[in-house]
């Protein structure tokens, strides 16, 4: 029998944002704990361990430390990770500081835990559930295995909050229904026995805080812990909704114009862009554009009205043809 | 060093400045920028072509590629958004052969097949991965002390990092502090730095994308920034033409100029601040050239 292999501790330095919602003032602050561990151990046993054996006051969650339940989701050198799956060694290869707060667009309830009623509200906002048209005479509903397979990867989704933590626009807009639930959406659109699909494109299309209001920032796509991509579901449910014609909104609009303007000319057309983007007959919309278009016309004197074509555009006014043709 | 060149729709169009000051810069660094192979190139989508219809989107970024590839030259963008277009389409091309196959049908009535070989690069990355930190040392004349500079990369150099090879290429998450830093200016670090400007909902929501420039720029401002660098002109767009409007959100003034990467360079090299547009700016860069005592 070989001698069993010798654990080597490293020293591990963690900031914490602490809040304590006995305090009355609400005020946060930072901690910082020293501690030696073993290596190969994640955040989260660096956590867990000060938790019992330097201070009990710090409060986190976590349940199957094994990247499946979803409750450990924590901000990491600034950005949202669950921690069970965060090795130390990938956030602080030479032992530098790790900073460790609460998910960001959640409300904190101490310390590191965050409550999940932000996230559940906007989940509860697409309708969560199948809406099938009929009741099967007997058994269940059938769904084929191939019409299913590609609602996997947003099945995939553990509800984390790690998406909703980091999302841009969520920072700035609480009334976005946010990168999970619009994956939870794009999740029904496409599911064979929902019969829902096209109220739940028109809502999804019409709605403040609806799909047009991503940013696509990718933040989402980078800090998901299961490879959900909730952007590339948001994409695809602006393509959707473009192929069922609902054109409408100004994200619509917006992609209706820039597909023009490459088709013409090769290029984007940034002098008609917004226009076209607000509708020739909003006036107040494209009023909303006119002291910073003349800002830039007069100072940058760009961008210029007169849009030219790039050598050998019929080449490229070809392949869009086609694509039209083949629709 | 010689690339097929693809300076984007915005450089020639809403940001003439980054335009003018790449091609400065680039005399001074021995880049030789070759226009011809590319001047047929279209529109990488932006993103927003992709909206409607991936494939479409991809297919035109093929066609681009096979000039290039046609060209024999790396692919260089000053765009960060096409950057990162352009690394996306290119990833979903590799991955798949078939894929691969089915769009070069589509570019088959033009002669023109892509290959694979492409990995188009922005300057950014050709800085501080070809040229190098310390050849461009070499070429600084008027070191920029004292001034105080909040990088800004935006998304579309950043993420996702797969599709931009990151792991493979560890110098692109900080080669634009190591530039402000190689300048000889100081960096302002700041959470919004990679974050998203605001510009693709500018023309669809309004208030997020100014609310977005108004806490980009003033955190940088409070944080003690003279300027704020970036290498995407979308971001540039937004953050000084929408700055005013950015302004009243918070009720004071932030006057915060945005500077293009060349621009910066180009201030650090000893190009005149006219030859590089920096007096077209929305947000005035009187002060921050009286601070490195350049006459504007």
């Amino acid at each position: 029998m070989g001698a069993r292999k010798e654990s080597i501790l490293m020293n591990v330095n963690l900031k914490v944002k602490r809040f304590d919602p006995g305090d009355s003032e609400g005020k946060t602050w930072w901690q910082k704990y020293k501690i030696d561990i073993h290596e190969g151990s994640t955040v989260l046993d660096a956590l867990i361990h000060v938790r019992e054996y330097e201070d009990t006051s710090l409060a986190l969650r976590c349940a199957c430390r094994a990247s499946i339940c979803g409750s450990c989701g924590m901000k990491v050198n600034g950005n949202a990770k669950l921690v069970c799956k965060t090795r130390i060694v990938e956030v602080s290869p030479n032992g530098e500081q790790i900073i460790v707060e609460p998910m960001a667009n959640h409300g904190v309830v101490k310390d590191l835990v965050v409550s999940l009623d932000t996230f559940f509200n906007q989940i509860k906002r697409v309708e969560p559930y199948i809406q099938a048209d009929h009741v099967p005479e007997k058994g269940e509903y059938i769904a084929t295995n191939e019409s299913m397979e590609n609602l996997l990867t947003a099945m995939n989704c553990i509800m984390c909050g790690c998406c909703v933590s980091d999302c841009t626009v969520l920072e700035v807009d609480d009334n976005f229904i946010g990168p999970a639930a619009l994956t939870k959406a794009w999740r029904f659109v496409n599911d064979p026995r929902d019969s829902k699909r096209t109220d739940r494109l028109k809502d999804l299309n019409d709605e403040d805080g609806g799909i047009w209001d991503c940013t696509r920032c990718m933040q989402c796509v980078e800090v998901c812990p299961k490879g959900v991509a909730p952007m590339d579901r948001i994409m695809e449910l602006r393509e959707s909704t473009l192929t069922n014609g609902l054109t409408n909104a100004f994200g619509a609009k917006h992609a209706n114009s820039v597909n023009k303007s490459i088709k013409h000319s090769g290029r984007i057309d940034e002098f008609r862009l917004p226009i076209e983007s607000k509708g020739y007959f909003n006036i107040k919309g494209i009023f909303s554009l006119l002291i910073p278009g003349l800002r830039m016309l007069i100072k940058k004197q760009s961008p210029s009205p007169i849009h030219h074509k790039n050598p050998n555009q019929s080449k490229v006014k070809n392949i869009f043809k086609n694509f039209e043709e083949n629709k | 060093m010689k690339f097929a060149f693809y300076p984007g729709c915005v450089s020639r169009g809403a940001c003439p400045e980054l335009f003018d000051s790449t091609i400065a810069v680039c005399e001074k660094l021995g880049i030789e920028l070759d226009y011809k192979s590319m001047e047929s190139a279209s529109c990488t989508g932006s993103g927003i072509l992709q909206e409607k219809n991936l494939k479409l989107g991809d297919t035109l970024n093929a066609r681009n590629f096979a000039l290039a590839e046609k060209s024999g030259l790396p692919l260089l963008t000053i765009c960060s958004t096409c950057q990162g277009v352009m690394s996306q389409a290119n990833a979903r091309l590799l991955a798949d052969k078939e894929y691969l196959d089915e769009i070069n049908q589509e570019l088959k009535a033009e002669g023109l097949e892509y290959k694979g070989t492409v990995d188009p690069k922005h300057l950014l990355w050709v800085l501080v991965e070809d040229i190098g930190i310390d050849k461009l040392k070499s070429l600084i004349v008027k070191k920029l002390e004292g001034l105080k500079l909040a990088p800004f990369y935006g998304c579309y150099i950043v993420r996702p990092s797969s599709a931009l090879k990151f792991q493979e290429n560890p110098k692109r998450s900080n080669s634009l502090e190591e530039i402000i830093e190689a300048v000889g200016a100081t960096v302002v670090d700041f959470p919004g730095k990679t974050q998203c400007c605001g510009f693709p909902i500018l023309m669809i929501n309004q208030k997020n994308a100014v609310n977005m420039v108004a806490n980009h720029t003033s955190t940088a401002k409070n944080e003690g920034a003279d300027a704020m660098v970036t290498p995407c002109p979308l971001c540039h767009l937004n953050l000084d033409a929408y700055q005013p409007e950015a302004s009243k959100t918070k009720n004071e003034p932030i006057n915060l100029p945005i500077i293009h990467l060349p621009q910066l360079l180009g201030l650090a090299m000893g190009i005149e601040p006219e030859k590089m547009k920096l007096n077209k700016h929305i947000i005035s860069t009187k002060a921050m050239l009286s601070e490195i005592g350049v006459s504007p």
